[in-house]
């Protein structure tokens, strides 16, 4: 498959569609931008999708084009690593609704030859995933060896395997959830706050000046950080150390490590993130309740399902704890879909799932393996 | 592949073939895996130790994270052929709920224990007084998992007023099958088949 130029890395192309969105309308047309690793084989059976989280993109295993840093799951995806790209053709595909070259609201709109901006409809995970599956099927690829994702990522793995259960043999969901909580709804509209209070957002419409609302998208990504990582992880790496100073200002500058970390990782964010496609992507995660579409019944999501599934969480989670991805474990095991789960343990809370972990990658690769 | 633990042995030569199973306490797969292997059939595992978990997972078991006192209650009735319960009743903290669950969620189930009325256990209690130690229960008091022993009488009353029907029974001493003749005394070791109508 070697010149087949739908395949390999940097890969664009904009379909037709269109995709029929959970708010009633058709969208089209779609942009996808997508990265694949790995070949095809001949009879297509060997094809793993990969689902990026809400600020991640299709760079899984390949230089960022902006940041230029390693791609975000370097260290799970390769050849000879546990998603082995000596075995799979693996695809990883900007969700849409983000700004790494898929449709989203900086995307520009046909009709009127500007971006869309809140144009753009407000999607939901199924929506990201019913595009997915237009983008395979360009691809010629049917089935799925696997889905497999962490975070918003495990929300579309959940979502493959609800909605296609025939073209998913098996799924890998990873600190993730069936629905987002209160508390997650809560996080996600502070930082959508945030942005909407930065007077550079402009209701949306600051696409065309050099302005776009830095500094409100920067303190969402603060704020949504710390939900990333777990209270012992933050004491043990900052703890109070004063950052640079030997004494407190008495002032309001960056003092403590915890408050300059905190702000680099606002700005470097809002480098490579549109502010707009945080808005988008944080709603569709909130509006996500994959029990909602079947009577409030989780096991009904996956009545009759093939699918193997692979639930993984960890203890110091407390974006998405373990009880989510029980829950999600007790409704496969009503609909007596084949489950395995663990919960591993790790200082790092929700971002566990982006450091390198033996015992994950064993899991998987051992999940995979077996699966052929 | 290792040689099965003598009471895996048995319970896995006596799962038909093709059955659904639900092994509670998995470890590492061990008897899912010969029941995979040799018998076609479809286990899915329940094991409490993260690491046993991975392992299984590895080995491409179905297995799930989760403690026998309080993540049976999730799964269907008679949803498999067989529940598995070996050499874990005596862990739990509530041995009779667990066993309803598995009489519950399995058409037939199997458990296995260590029989607390075995004769080199009598005689230590009776002769050192002191908690035997055997091969079959190795922890000193202290830091033994099993808070709930039991003898095969004992069990056999439990069953009898609870309206259980024992399908089929095993004893076991020093890892060899033995006869039923005075198993309270005799066997170290008891499987029993269990259903309930």
């Amino acid at each position: 498959m070697g010149a087949d130029e739908r395949f390999g890395l940097n890969k664009g192309v904009r379909l037709m569609g269109p995709v029929q969105l959970d708010n009633g309308n058709a969208f089209a047309p779609l942009d996808f931008a997508y990265e694949c690793y790995g070949d095809l084989n001949a009879d297509k059976s060997n094809a793993v999708l990969i689902c990026h989280a809400l600020t991640m993109d299709q760079y899984v295993a390949s230089a960022h084009p902006v940041t230029g840093k390693d791609g975000w799951w370097v260290n799970m995806v390769g050849p000879g690593k546990p998603i082995d790209t000596g075995r799979y053709c693996v695809i990883c595909i900007n969700v849409l609704g983000s700004c790494m070259g898929s449709s989203g609201p900086a995307s520009i709109d046909p009709g009127t030859g500007e971006p869309y901006a809140m144009d753009f409809p407000v999607i939901t995970i199924a929506d990201m995933v019913r595009a997915q599956a237009i983008l395979l099927d360009h691809l010629g690829i049917e089935t799925l060896a696997a889905v497999i994702g962490g975070s918003m990522g495990g929300m579309q793995a959940l979502c493959w395997a609800s909605l296609y259960p025939q073209r998913v043999r098996s799924a890998v969901v990873i600190a993730s959830a069936a629905r987002h909580s209160a508390q997650n709804i809560a996080f996600h509209e502070v930082g959508r706050q945030a942005v909407m209070a930065d007077p550079n957002w402009r209701g949306g419409d600051y696409y065309g000046d050099d302005t776009p609302p830095a500094k409100g998208l920067s303190v969402a990504r603060m704020a949504a950080h710390i939900t990333y990582m777990s209270e012992a992880g933050l004491t043990e790496k900052f703890g109070r150390n004063l950052q640079d100073r030997d004494a407190k200002s008495f002032g309001f500058d960056a003092d403590f490590q915890i408050e300059s970390y905190l702000r680099h990782q606002g700005i470097s964010f809002v480098d490579r993130f549109d502010a707009n496609s945080y808005l988008y992507i944080t709603r569709a995660m909130d509006y996500f309740d994959l029990a909602e579409a079947h009577g409030g019944i989780l096991s009904a999501a996956f009545q009759g399902s093939k699918t193997r599934f692979c639930l993984i969480s960890f203890d110091s989670d407390w974006l998405y704890p373990t009880a989510e991805s029980r829950r999600i474990v007790h409704a496969l095991n009503a609909a007596g879909a084949p489950t395995s789960f663990v919960e591993l343990s790790s200082p790092f809370g929700h971002d566990a799932f982006l450091i390198d972990a033996p015992e994950m990658n064993r899991i998987v690769s051992g999940f995979l393996g077996t699966g052929q | 592949m290792t040689k099965l633990r003598p009471d895996l042995a048995i319970i896995a030569r006596n799962v038909s073939a093709g059955a659904r199973v639900l092994d509670i306490g998995c470890g590492d797969g061990a008897l899912m895996t010969a029941l995979r292997e040799h018998r076609q059939v479809d286990a899915r595992g329940l094991e409490l130790d993260a690491a046993n978990v991975a392992q299984a997972v590895g080995r491409g078991l179905s297995v799930v994270q989760g403690d026998a006192d309080y993540d049976l209650g999730d799964y269907p009735n008679k949803c498999f052929d067989y529940a598995i319960l070996s050499q874990t009743l005596q862990t739990t903290r509530r041995p009779d709920l667990v066993l309803d669950h598995l009489l519950r969620i399995g058409r037939q189930a199997f458990v296995s224990f260590p029989n607390f009325a075995y004769w080199r256990v009598r005689a230590s209690l009776l002769a050192g007084g002191r908690m035997p130690v055997t091969p079959h229960m190795p922890s000193l008091w202290y830091e033994t998992p099993n808070i709930h022993h039991t003898t095969i009488d004992d069990f056999r009353a439990f069953l009898q007023n609870r309206e259980v029907s024992v399908t089929g029974q095993w004893f076991l001493t020093g890892n060899r099958q033995r006869r039923g003749g005075l198993a309270n005394l005799m066997a170290e070791h008891a499987v029993f088949l269990l259903k309930k109508d």
